[in-house]
């Protein structure tokens, strides 16, 4: 996907995320960034280090998690370290300790003389987040780091992320897993068709949302006098209703009235998650009609 | 904020380590197989076939193709690993461990050429060793010998670096080899001296850069060659710089690495 004058900046120490549909050019966007592609015109500064005049400094602060595994199949994981330490000008006596302690954080040191093609893939994608850090980069860049990661896994690198960011690390991530970008990120931007389509803090874009839809589980099936009338409520099934809140309704006012009614509310949750639907207003603006 | 500091020579070391490990990880591929394909040579050609053909240059025979075999395996090795090692790097994309990492061009390129003249020396000396159990190698240049196997070795690591930064497919890793190296090794005077031939295919070889190889090798050892051993080391260098700088051009570029 070919970008149309992206215009993007992220501060020191931001968990940033950037965010579009397939082909929106993300990952033509990290290509750029890290000098996997080609730019035809623009300029990337990486921490004010012009990446075409002085490629070796502003590359030396970058640590890249691509999307595909590409490490060496036949090498040792531990190899597979060292070597990318060795690559950052690192010399192996000074490497060797900071391996051991990624491989311990990211639970892969009792696989560290496994051939990396003979790991599952929750450990190649732990390998890769080691590998992007053995150099102690300033700028992390992830692009869709936990795509095929079970739930369990993926919380579990959520907490590691988090924690290098706090020791100020710069993260610029990029996931479909927009529960993820909610979680973790402080900065967001959505590209679609090449462009920036918005581009602004979390908090700020959540509170564009004017409604939220919640799912309510009843205790009991709902009887069939009830008196729904004036409230955004539909009922899915006997003991399921689906509750349209705008911003300015008072939940509490809508509980009492169900109350009165002899109605008991076992559980609520987001028909949605809340930055999906938001995402999915924003790219749908800018979509082609077909 | 202060860039780190990239330590250059760190970064050579570990690519030529990384590059050395790989084919000896996988020596039953590139190491054995020389050996023993060279030892079939100065079976068949130097004992059965050259104890029939008797002197050559005033040499026996066994004697007089001994250098070019070595230097055969040195070419072909030298080639083949660079061929074979970066075109692997950008098929499993782990090329971009390097393209990513603050490693200029240059020293990708000297990195790799490195590794594929240590296999073919490597290769090399284990075929002189072989040689010796068939034939005595009097070194007349000792000089000579060894600048002109080193320099033969990296051209033809170029050549197998050039041929992987084209190649879409490993079968476009094994047309070259088969179709023109192979070729050209067996034109190039390792198992005849050009004197043999006649006048139309001796000026014919002098436009086969192998043969100014061998020959010099040849000159290196036992202190005959067909061809001036100052044009060969002429025309050996003008082709490295050519080559590194086509090499160095096609990486900067990012032809075939680089979208």
């Amino acid at each position: 996907m070919a970008l149309k004058g992206i215009d993007l900046d992220v501060e020191q120490g931001d968990f940033f995320a950037l965010l579009g549909p397939n082909g929106a050019g993300k990952s033509t966007t990290i290509g750029i960034v890290t000098s996997l592609i080609t730019k035809t015109s623009g300029e990337v500064k990486i921490f004010d280090i012009d990446l075409s005049t002085s490629p070796e400094k502003a590359k030396s602060y970058l640590g890249l998690v691509p999307q595909e595994f590409n490490f060496n199949g036949f090498e040792q994981v531990e190899n597979i370290l060292l070597t990318q330490a060795g690559y950052y000008g690192i010399p192996k006596k000074e490497a060797a300790p900071r391996v051991e302690q990624l491989l311990h954080q990211l639970d892969l040191w009792d696989k560290r003389f496994t051939p990396s093609r003979s790991l599952s893939g929750g450990m190649k994608r732990r390998l890769m987040i080691a590998r992007a850090l053995v150099h102690q980069p300033k700028l992390l860049i992830l692009d869709e780091p936990t795509a095929g990661v079970d739930i369990e896994l993926r919380r579990s690198m959520w907490q590691f992320l988090q924690e290098i960011n706090a020791q100020g690390t710069t993260i610029i991530l990029t996931t479909h897993y927009l529960e993820e970008a909610e979680n973790l990120c402080r900065n967001i931007a959505i590209i679609d068709h090449g462009s920036i389509i918005e581009n602004t803090d979390m908090k700020s874009l959540l509170n564009r949302l004017d409604k939220e839809v919640f799912i309510l589980d009843l205790k009991q099936p709902l009887p069939d006098n009830i008196d729904l009338s004036g409230l955004a409520i539909h009922q899915l099934d006997s003991k399921t209703l689906e509750l349209e809140l705008k911003r300015d309704d008072i939940i509490n006012n809508i509980f009492t009235r169900l109350t009165q009614q002899g109605i008991e509310i076992s559980s609520m949750k987001n028909k949605a998650n809340r930055l999906e639907e938001l995402f999915l207003a924003l790219v749908d603006r800018t979509s082609p009609n077909v | 904020m202060k860039a780190p500091e990239v330590h250059h020579w760190v970064a050579f070391t570990t690519l030529l380590t990384r590059e050395i490990r790989r084919f000896i990880r996988i020596w039953p591929q590139t190491l054995l197989p020389p050996a023993i394909t060279m030892t079939l040579y100065f079976i068949i050609f130097g004992n059965l076939i050259g104890s029939r053909i008797g002197e050559m240059s005033g040499f026996s025979y066994m004697e007089y193709i001994a250098p070019g075999i070595i230097m055969m395996a040195v070419i072909n090795n030298a080639y083949a690993n660079v061929a074979s090692s970066f075109f692997s790097a950008k098929f499993q994309n782990h090329i971009e461990e390097l393209l990513v990492a603050p490693i200029p061009n240059y020293l990708i390129l000297v990195g790799y050429i490195a590794g594929g003249a240590a296999r073919g020396l490597l290769v090399g000396l284990i075929v002189t060793l072989v040689s010796l159990f068939f034939t005595t190698l009097p070194i007349q240049h000792i000089f000579i010998t060894l600048s002109m196997v080193v320099l033969s070795a990296i051209m033809f690591a170029l050549g197998g670096f050039i041929n992987a930064i084209y190649a879409k497919n490993f079968d476009e890793i094994a047309i070259i080899p088969t179709f023109i190296l192979t070729p050209l090794t067996y034109l190039g005077g390792i198992f005849y001296s050009i004197d043999l031939l006649p006048d139309f295919w001796q000026q014919a070889s002098l436009f086969n850069p192998i043969l100014y190889m061998v020959n010099a090798f040849r000159y290196g050892m036992l202190g005959v060659s067909d061809i001036p051993v100052s044009i060969a080391f002429s025309i050996i260098i003008f082709c490295i710089i050519g080559l590194s700088s086509f090499a160095l051009y096609l990486l900067n570029k990012g032809t075939g690495l680089r979208h």
